[in-house]
């Protein structure tokens, strides 16, 4: 059975389809990428599987339980956490406290010295330990991300969707996200990407799907992905995607 | 040594107060007790959670109308007073449910219109609560100065009271979730924090103490109307004391009441015209010249000086 | 017979009622700001209409000019002086604020006038006219129809004119009408300085139809608050709409209850809409 599963995913805003009868499953320990041209729809489908929205219609199920319909937080403390594509830390908060939220009200650490082991694991995990005791409000962007990572770390979650966690960054600090993005993979973390770098993309994911319009284009192998006819057209336009298939060399 | 503590030992020694056998400094003592109880209260709701309440009037009045007209009917005063807490708290839960999913202007607006209904309804409602004319409640059979001891220590063991409440939310979960809440709700939301259920909560926890109080109060005065105690301001005196002394602190609003009063004593004996003014002017200087309070400031200049020691 | 009435005078209750709110509408729509001084605002314009006509004999429908240019003076200076210094501020701290002057503004009335209710009472009254069996109280209608003239050339600023253009881009949104070159401070004072404009006219006009008093000034701030929530914020229409539905409720309200629960039936009609629909019977649109 598959760890997250999406059926017909639709979600109407007045007359505007933002997500287009979507499936997806995705199966335990995976990393997918969910890609597509802005204004596809992406963080949509990651704020209808997180609760904030309710989905016009389809289902969202996870382990077996529907999540459609659910709380946010409801949905946080069965095991999906999620980052925000624009950070959202607690400002006038310290790194160890930030942390130590999810720890105690998602994971449900049973005490303070409990949450404050869990929050420390993460920060270490994530590289912030020298700046524990320093306010959100104070850290640098990349930092920020890292602590968004950590919160979610510290939720014990079994599927974490990252929304644009590369966005911002220089590229030395995204190889470092890459780094810990693989290492919260190996700790059995299934992830679903959304992102825009196709070599961030390319690296990380087993397998990509590509969303246009709300609805789901293709979906398969980074390189099957790459030479998808449709794809091409949706990111580059027709004309490309013509001339580009006139260039294909015989396989 | 810990500041709740040194809290705790400044109202043993405001207990004592009766020793000194002044009636006058009696009164001003149940005054300050009353103001502290409003104003801890309203800090949970509007100083840590960040929901701007205007509501502290309408828990106050259906309080102060509950004790009297259970007095009337016969109840003993103790009694009478926790039963208008207890009102206060589920009339809270039932109005928080509904209008705390409200943000900033349309909360502000709703939570206020609340003590707008019930001063209609309770000045409408003549046949139980005297309407316009007021209620009188039943003489007590005691000496002055036992009932001005009486009301005094009872006012005073409310704020106590409601000091231990500010203080299990400051250190617990609670405060936690609260801050949380205030910062950003959306995230709070997301750390796994039942955001509905913590405010309707914060909410109820604001309004018990300031029931009773209003039944106090009712007992205290012998004689209540609508608009005096459903009155605008006793909303936004407790607010105002709050934010002198530092909103989202344990120990802002007990300050912020004390120097409150303070201020309101001498402002009343002797610039009785324009009162209402001067409580403008000290807003606009509070708004623009300690907008975290007394203790904020405070806090701001030790950290400072801190800094200038060469700590980090 | 008698609703015909009944509905007459709630249609011109209600075009009362959107003048005063028109202004307070705007202000919030525009700076995000709950004018707590709204009410006194429109009680200074009634009491610069009085001593107009009590010193100098002017008619308080040419009052509405000195009244509006006098408010939109003392509106702009506080907005640039004090307001401006906590605009982006949280909630409680504007509310509080223009609590605090309102505080302010209500005293010094209070001890230039005293509390004493008091009324223009005209040399040469219009009286009213009956027709076709219906009163028409002829000083009310036309006071709504100078306050229609007036809304009407408000409408007109915000549509035509540069400077109205640009109040609408803030409305919007700030940040970009910033980024096009728009003053935003600048505007912002210019707003509520009409705003205010607004409520002096409307005090100048009403100082016909309403007892003048410092204590009239919270309910014209109610009435202002409750057609906002009725009709919708920042929206001329939003304010008209409002305003009627409020004037007929008030009408048929004190026909079946008694006027005297005019104003709680309007408070519960208000909490009922802000629990289930706090963007009002227009909804969040209504852009000119």
């Amino acid at each position: 059975m598959s760890i997250l599963e999406l059926k017909g995913l639709t979600q109407r805003f007045g007359g505007l389809i933002a997500v287009n009868d979507v499936d997806l499953s995705v199966e335990a320990g995976e990393i997918v990428g969910l890609i597509g041209p802005n204004g596809a729809g992406k963080t949509t489908v990651v704020n209808l599987i997180t609760g904030v929205f309710k989905p016009s219609s389809g289902t969202v199920t996870f382990k077996g339980r529907r999540l459609d319909g659910l709380k946010p937080y409801q949905i946080s403390r069965m095991g999906v956490a999620r980052t925000y594509q624009v950070v959202q830390p607690f400002p006038e908060m310290s790194v160890l406290e930030n942390v130590m939220a999810p720890a105690i009200f998602a994971a449900g650490a049973s005490s303070k010295a409990e949450a404050m082991r869990a929050a420390d694991e993460a920060i270490d995990f994530l590289g912030l330990k020298d700046l524990r005791d320093t306010l959100a409000s104070e850290l640098t962007l990349a930092e920020r991300k890292r602590l968004e990572l950590a919160k979610s770390l510290a939720m014990k979650p079994e599927v974490l969707l990252l929304d644009e966690v590369n966005a911002g960054l220089n590229p030395a600090e995204i190889e470092i996200a890459l780094e810990m993005i693989r290492a919260i993979a190996a700790r059995g973390v299934t992830i679903i990407l959304i992102e825009h770098l196709m070599k961030v993309v390319m690296s990380l994911c087993s397998r990509i799907v590509v969303l246009h319009h709300g609805a789901k284009i293709a979906e398969g192998k980074p390189d099957e992905i790459t030479k998808n006819e449709k794809v091409i057209q949706a990111y580059l336009g027709n004309r490309y995607a013509k001339a580009n298939a006139a260039e294909k060399p015989n396989v | 040594m810990k500041r709740p503590v040194i809290a705790l030992i400044a109202f043993a020694i405001i207990a004592c107060l009766p020793l000194l056998g002044d009636n006058y400094l009696l009164r001003l003592g149940t005054m300050f007790a009353m103001y502290a109880v409003l104003a801890q209260s309203w800090n949970i709701i509007g100083g840590y959670a960040g929901y701007p309440s205007f509501a502290t009037a309408a828990f106050f009045g259906l309080g102060a109308y509950t004790g009297a007209i259970l007095q009337g009917l016969g109840w003993p005063m103790p009694l009478a007073w926790v039963a208008a807490g207890l009102l206060a708290a589920v009339f809270a839960g039932a109005m928080g449910s509904a209008i705390l999913h409200l943000k900033g202007h349309y909360f502000a607006i709703a939570s206020l219109v609340l003590a707008e209904v019930l001063l209609e309804v309770t000045t409408s409602w003549t046949s139980l609560t005297g309407g316009g004319m007021g209620l009188n409640l039943p003489i007590i059979r005691m000496s002055i100065a036992a009932q001005a001891r009486l009301f005094f220590w009872s006012m005073l063991g409310l704020a106590v009271l409601t000091f231990l409440m500010s203080w299990y939310v400051s250190a617990g979960r609670i405060g936690f979730a609260l801050r949380c809440i205030r910062q950003n709700e959306d995230a709070s939301s997301m750390v796994g924090i039942n955001t509905t259920r913590y405010k309707v909560v914060a909410f109820v926890m604001s309004s018990l103490f300031v029931g009773a109080a209003g039944a106090l109060y009712a007992s205290w005065v012998f004689y209540i109307e609508p608009p005096d105690v459903y009155s605008v301001m006793t909303t936004i005196r407790p607010i105002v004391m709050t934010m002198l002394g530092g909103a989202g602190t344990l120990l802002g609003p007990v300050i912020g009441s004390a120097i409150f009063l303070v201020i309101e004593e001498v402002v009343w004996r002797n610039f009785l015209s324009v009162h209402a003014a001067v409580l403008g002017i000290l807003i606009v200087g509070l708004i623009f010249y300690l907008p975290n309070g007394i203790v904020g400031a405070v806090a701001r200049r030790f950290r400072k000086r801190g800094a200038e020691n060469g700590e980090t | 017979m008698l609703y015909a009435q009944i509905l007459l005078n709630g249609l011109v209750l209600g075009g009362l009622y959107a003048c005063i709110s028109v202004g307070f509408s705007l202000v919030w729509g525009v700076l995000n700001v709950i004018n707590v001084l709204h009410g006194s605002f429109v009680v200074l314009g009634s009491y610069i209409a009085y001593f107009a006509y009590a010193h100098f004999g002017i008619h308080p429908f040419f009052s509405i000019i000195i009244a509006g240019a006098l408010l939109f003076a003392l509106g702009y200076v506080v907005q640039l002086g004090l307001i401006n210094r906590v605009v982006g501020a949280p909630v409680l701290t504007t509310l509080v604020l223009t609590f605090g002057l309102d505080l302010l503004l209500n005293n010094g009335m209070l001890l230039a006038f005293s509390a004493d209710y008091r009324s223009v009472q005209l040399a040469d009254p219009l009286g009213s006219a009956v027709v076709g069996g219906l009163v028409f109280p002829l000083d009310r209608l036309v006071a709504m129809l100078l306050a229609g003239v007036l809304t009407g050339l408000l409408y007109l600023l915000l549509v035509r004119s540069k400077i109205g253009r640009a109040i609408v881009a803030v409305r919007m949104d700030r940040e970009a009408a910033a980024l096009m070159g728009v003053d935003v401070k600048k505007i912002y004072a210019i707003t509520f300085g009409i705003g205010a404009l607004m409520a002096g006219a409307a005090g100048s006009l009403l100082s016909l139809v309403f007892p003048i008093s410092p204590l009239a000034g919270s309910e014209y701030l109610s009435i202002a608050f409750i057609v906002c929530i009725l009709g919708g914020l920042g929206s001329i229409s939003g304010a008209i709409v409002g305003g009627i539905v409020l004037g007929l409720i008030q009408s048929f309200g004190a026909l079946f209850i008694g006027p005297q629960h005019g104003l709680t039936i309007a408070f519960v009609l208000l909490i009922i809409l802000l629990i289930f629909k706090p963007t009002g019977i227009m909804g969040r649109r209504g852009y000119e």
